[in-house]
């Protein structure tokens, strides 16, 4: 094909024209961004699946992506309201079919009527349907005990990692030392990372305890802060509760800490909250950021800026591929939220099929709904669930020697920390690779098992961690922890 | 802190940065060092500079310079200098952050901080934040539309208006305007969304063989996974064949087409990979003028240098290659021109390149060693008999190796337009010709970062890309829905282009293609007075206007570009044909009287 690389390599060998966009001309930020979370290991994950559809011989017979946290991919089923309603708003002729509860279809038509021409597939407005705004806020109010939230203070995204990118980018600005700042967690999630290359920011490390089960301590933020004012402006502050790789869950008194710590070092606070229906350990509890912040009163309640992100994608629902999330912003400047929403009026709007199932997810059947039984029943079997792998991957993890595992007090990763042998990391170097990375990509070959080097999340150097989420079927997952063990032990005995 | 800064971070002593990007202004207890400026001076400042702040006390962000040049309308300057005096004003945001100040707002920021009376300011606000989003412009859902939602507001609350309701004629959004979507595509996303349908015989066969193909492809089998960050495979393999069939034969490759939320996410980000350089080496991107405003905003966001070419209004919005080459030979002075976006058809022209011009476009980027970008998302809405969609691939490859293995080309489509319009669903893609191949792992994990593209968007993409074909059940019922959706459009764009025509003072070119009129209208010198007085673009003051007294929202042209002293606006052709007859008959009748009113 005229196109393939391969007549690509053979046009230059031609000496024919260099390209307009190169390696070496491209955009310098867009180069820096990393992600790990889809990074060379899962290409390497998919070039092994096409192998082994291709027949050839591998020492496993498939190969488990517990790279990423989709939960439907690793065999959850949907949530059957939700994917009820959807279909209804979908094909509306389907309102007359006997098959669907009324339930289902009264809050089809409900989500209809405030559609454009009532269809989904009309834009809607770039903030997002106005009912379904009003819906989060509402879910907001009952989550945080009634402290009051304004619809016009929600904004839909596409997934929650597009508002977290929107909030960002509002936030960059100067230059040289004067450069916005970022605080963020380390480990953290790879989008702020990325993010904060692509828009040329300033990232600021603040490192998690791993020995207090990865708890926040404010006096790191202190020294990273002190630190980072040498040389950029820190300006915001980004949190993950429950943590992502972490998995820690933030006590009521470092939540209000933090907040503290923010309104005294002036910075914005983002709060992604996106597992906050996923928190398993007996004494740990979610407070969302917003909540705690109201309750601590003025000027804190008043002033403190804050934007809180919650997403289809976890929870119960594991609803990924709908992309549907929203950010509710507090205390943001009246002017900068409508620069925010000439922003997102760009991109048109999140899609509409995403925003629909965050109304499910923010308003889920009532007690006398005819759906609520099942619904109840469905979610609270996938939350157990989660609940039991968490407490396994633990266990299993702390079993083996040379790997020690914080408890997964919620999201939906562990994150465990592995001894590497010196001549493994020596190999590794020779190599050109994180040791950890080395140690990841020798797994994969060997057992088929994908997960992400903690390099890939940020680490205390010398330190090395992978992140393996908890979402396999139980049983497969006892086989996979058991087998990853094993693969550790054998690592380990190769290169002492 | 910066050591000026020290010196001022006193209780009582306000500093004040406006524009944050260009200059800072700091105002003392009166003459000090580093004080170059008088009263009046600042105050010119404050009322000039797009907007100004109160701060506590200078922090290390100190770039300090005053001595701004800066001009004044004597009225702005004693109406802020009155304010200061009486000690008020409320903040008053500026909507879309540009230049429409209140005095009262920008003057208040010379009062003295009073922490019991005023709460500490912001971290961020419109001063200290990004600049460049500060700079997007987005006209199709600008002030227009935000006002024409609240004329709906205002409506539904009782409100007594000339008119019953607003009509949104200011975006292409089929369904909206009532268009019904295609069943057949409606079945299989409800099909793929439902799998417990596929049970139902009340779906016909053909679709469930579609939805249980794209089903097979998604992982665990559902459309909640996520999917490949480059999009599903098989429908990519999909889209490939559908380029292939379009293009007579051309070969299309799965490995070149990407997946995407919508074209503009595409257009986006491999305008975000293409820039680069600072200064006279920053990265230019060619435009038509007038354009599709995703354009301009994404430059302005990414800080680019934008590049306008204009269109040949006398010649039916032609593309005029000897425009190209004076736009790059001007561009060259101040910046590094590397891309060349075409719109075909055109948006908001309604334009259809002849295969003759799209041979020239390409000659010149060849040339010239300009990156392609070819937004073809309205290739199905073709109506003139003696026009046809060439796509820019098809011509590229027919030209021959040495601009089929040269020319890099980036072609994007979308759901959202054509006969199908599912704007919602944010489907699209892009297909990549002659991308490096180190590129193409960089645009890979460009789009990873946001994990993937909606994935019932991706299946909506599919079921566009592979329809019925002759033989299946739905066949029939989905061929005479598409044309009936295309045939009518055609006839609208007929009917706009002879009515607007009727108007004196209103000229129309042929609507050969897409969803729009772009008319020209003649605002009388009287009229531009009146929307100079109001601060506004003339055409937006026609626009705001129309919507006040008609209901009907329009874009003015000034949010696409236009020619100096001309004037435009955009208006969408999709209303049903009864109700387009009204709405054009209404803008006739504006029209006529804002022309007697102007005189």
């Amino acid at each position: 094909m005229a196109s393939s690389t391969g007549d690509q390599s053979q046009a230059v060998r031609n000496g024919l024209r260099t390209k307009v966009l190169t390696l070496h001309s491209m955009n310098p930020r867009v180069r820096r961004v990393e992600y790990a979370v889809r990074g060379p290991i899962v290409q390497r994950a998919l070039e092994l699946e096409q192998e082994l559809r291709q027949g050839v011989k591998k020492p496993f017979t498939e190969v488990i992506r517990a790279n990423i946290g989709d939960a439907q991919a690793m065999g959850q089923r949907p949530i059957t309201f939700l994917r009820q309603v959807l279909a209804l708003c979908v094909n509306p002729d389907l309102l007359t079919s006997p098959s669907f509860p009324d339930d289902a279809k009264k809050r089809a038509e409900r989500i209809l009527q405030a559609c454009g021409g009532h269809s989904l597939g009309a834009y809607s407005v770039s903030s997002g349907i106005q009912l379904i705004r009003e819906d989060v806020a509402q879910y907001i109010e009952r989550r945080d005990g009634g402290i009051p939230a304004d619809p016009n203070n929600v904004f839909l995204s596409t997934g929650a990692s597009d508002a977290i990118v929107t909030v960002l980018k509002l936030l960059v600005a100067g230059e040289g030392h004067t450069r916005t700042g970022v605080l963020i967690p380390i480990p953290q999630y790879p989008l702020y990372s990325a993010t904060l290359a692509e828009l040329g920011a300033v990232q600021v490390d603040y490192y998690l305890d791993e020995e207090r089960a990865w708890a926040l301590d404010v006096s790191e933020l202190h020294r990273a802060l002190c630190q980072a004012r040498g040389h950029c402006h820190p300006r915001a502050l980004c949190v993950i509760n429950p943590g992502n790789p972490t998995g820690q869950v933030q006590t009521r008194e470092c939540i209000e800490a933090v907040i503290r710590f923010a309104f005294e070092e002036r910075l914005f606070l983002l709060a992604d909250e996106v597992y906050q229906d996923n928190v398993y350990a007996a004494g740990s509890q979610f407070h969302s950021f917003k909540k705690v912040l109201m309750e601590m009163g003025p000027p804190y309640a008043r002033q403190q800026e804050l934007a809180s992100f919650h997403s289809t994608s976890k929870g119960y629902m594991g609803e990924c591929g709908f992309r549907g999330g929203y950010v509710e912003v507090v205390n943001m400047d009246a002017a900068v939220q409508q620069q925010m929403l000439k922003l997102m009026s760009v991109r048109l709007c999140p899609p509409v099929p995403g925003q629909a199932l965050l109304d499910l997810v923010v308003s889920p059947p009532a007690p006398t709904d005819p759906s609520f039984a099942q619904f109840q029943a469905e979610r609270q079997a996938v939350l157990a669930e989660l609940a039991a792998k968490a407490k396994l991957t633990e266990q299993v993890f702390n079993e083996a020697p040379g790997i020690s595992c914080n408890p997964v007090q919620g999201a939906m990763y562990s994150f465990p920390r592995v001894q590497l042998p010196p001549r493994a990391v020596e190999r590794a170097q020779e190599l050109g690779l994180a040791p950890d990375m080395f140690f990841c990509l020798r797994l994969l070959e060997e057992t088929g098992i994908c997960v992400v080097p903690g390099s890939g999340f940020g680490q205390r150097e010398g330190t090395y961690h992978f992140r393996m989420t908890i979402l396999p079927p139980l049983e497969k997952l006892r086989l996979l922890l058991e087998k990853l063990s094993r693969f550790h032990a054998k690592f380990t005995l190769e290169y002492s | 802190m910066h050591a000026l800064g020290a010196a001022f971070a006193k209780p009582g002593w306000v500093r004040v940065g406006a524009s944050a990007a260009r200059w800072r202004v700091l105002v003392a207890g009166g003459p000090k060092p580093g004080w170059h400026g008088s009263l009046k001076e600042l105050l010119a400042g404050l009322v000039c500079g797009t907007a100004a702040r109160l701060g506590q006390c200078a922090t290390c962000l100190f770039s300090f310079s005053f001595c701004a040049k800066v001009s004044l309308r004597k009225r702005a300057m004693q109406r802020a200098a009155a304010l200061v005096r009486r000690g008020c004003g409320p903040r008053t945001p500026s909507s879309w952050g540009r230049s429409q100040s209140s005095a009262a707002a920008e003057a208040s920021a010379v009062l003295k901080v009073r922490p019991e009376r005023s709460r500490r300011e912001r971290i961020l606000t419109l001063e200290s934040m990004n600049p460049q989003v500060k700079a997007v412009e987005y006209a199709v859902r600008g002030p227009i539309v935000l006002k024409a939602g609240e004329i709906e507001l205002e409506l539904q609350r009782g409100i007594k208006k000339p008119f019953t309701e607003v009509i949104r004629a200011n975006i292409g959004d089929a369904q909206a305007m009532g268009q019904q979507p295609i069943t057949f595509l409606r079945q299989v996303m409800a099909l793929c969304t439902y799998p417990n349908l596929l049970d139902s015989p009340s779906f016909p066969e053909d679709a469930k063989k579609r939805a249980r193909r794209i089903l097979q492809a998604c992982g665990g089998h559902s459309l909640g996974s996520y999917s490949a960050s480059q999009g599903v495979n098989c429908i990519r393999e999909d889209v490939a064949a559908y380029i292939t069939r379009r293009d007579g034969g051309v070969p299309a490759d799965p490995d070149n087409i990407y997946l995407t939320t919508g074209a503009s996410d595409g257009i986006s980000t491999i305008l975000k990979i293409l820039v680069s350089g600072g200064g006279k080496s920053r990265t230019g991107v060619m435009i038509p003028i007038p354009q599709y405003p995703l354009y301009s905003a994404v430059i302005s966001e990414l800080d680019a240098i934008q590049v306008n070419y204009y269109l040949d209004e006398e010649n039916c919005w032609a593309l005029n290659v000897n425009e190209l080459r004076r736009a790059v030979q001007e561009a060259k002075d101040h910046c590094d021109p590397k891309v060349l976006c075409i719109i075909n058809p055109g948006n908001p022209t309604g334009q259809v390149q002849s295969r003759k011009c799209i041979e020239d476009v390409i000659h010149f980027a060849w040339e010239e060693k300009l990156f392609l970008l070819a937004d073809e998302v309205y290739q199905d809405n073709v109506y003139s008999p003696d026009c046809r969609f060439h796509s820019f691939k098809k011509v590229l490859y027919e030209m021959g190796p040495e601009y089929s293995s040269n020319v890099e080309l980036a072609s994007f489509h979308s759901t959202s337009k054509g006969y199908m319009g599912e704007c919602g669903y944010r489907g699209g893609y892009m297909e990549v010709i002659n991308l490096h191949p180190e590129i193409k792992g960089q645009l890979v994990k460009l789009l990873s970062v946001r994990l993937c593209p909606p994935v019932s968007g991706q299946a909506a993409m599919d079921i566009v890309v592979n329809p019925p074909v002759a033989g299946e059940e739905s066949f029939e019922q989905f061929s005479r829905e598409k044309e009936s959706v295309l045939g009518n459009l055609a006839k609208k764009a007929k009917l706009t282009e002879d009515l607007f025509n009727q108007v004196p003072g209103i000229h129309c070119n042929p609507l050969q293609g897409a969803m729009y009129a772009f008319p020209r209208i003649f605002i009388p010198v009287k009229a531009v007075e009146a929307a100079q007085a109001h601060q506004m673009a003339p055409d937006m003051f026609y626009c705001m206007k129309l919507l006040e007294e008609t209901g009907i929202c329009v874009v003015p042209g000034s949010g696409f570009g236009q020619r100096e002293g001309t004037y435009h606006f955009r208006m969408t052709i999709l209303p049903p044909v009864e109700k387009l007859k009204t709405v054009l008959q209404k803008v006739k009748d504006f029209h006529i009287n804002f022309l007697e009113k102007y005189a």
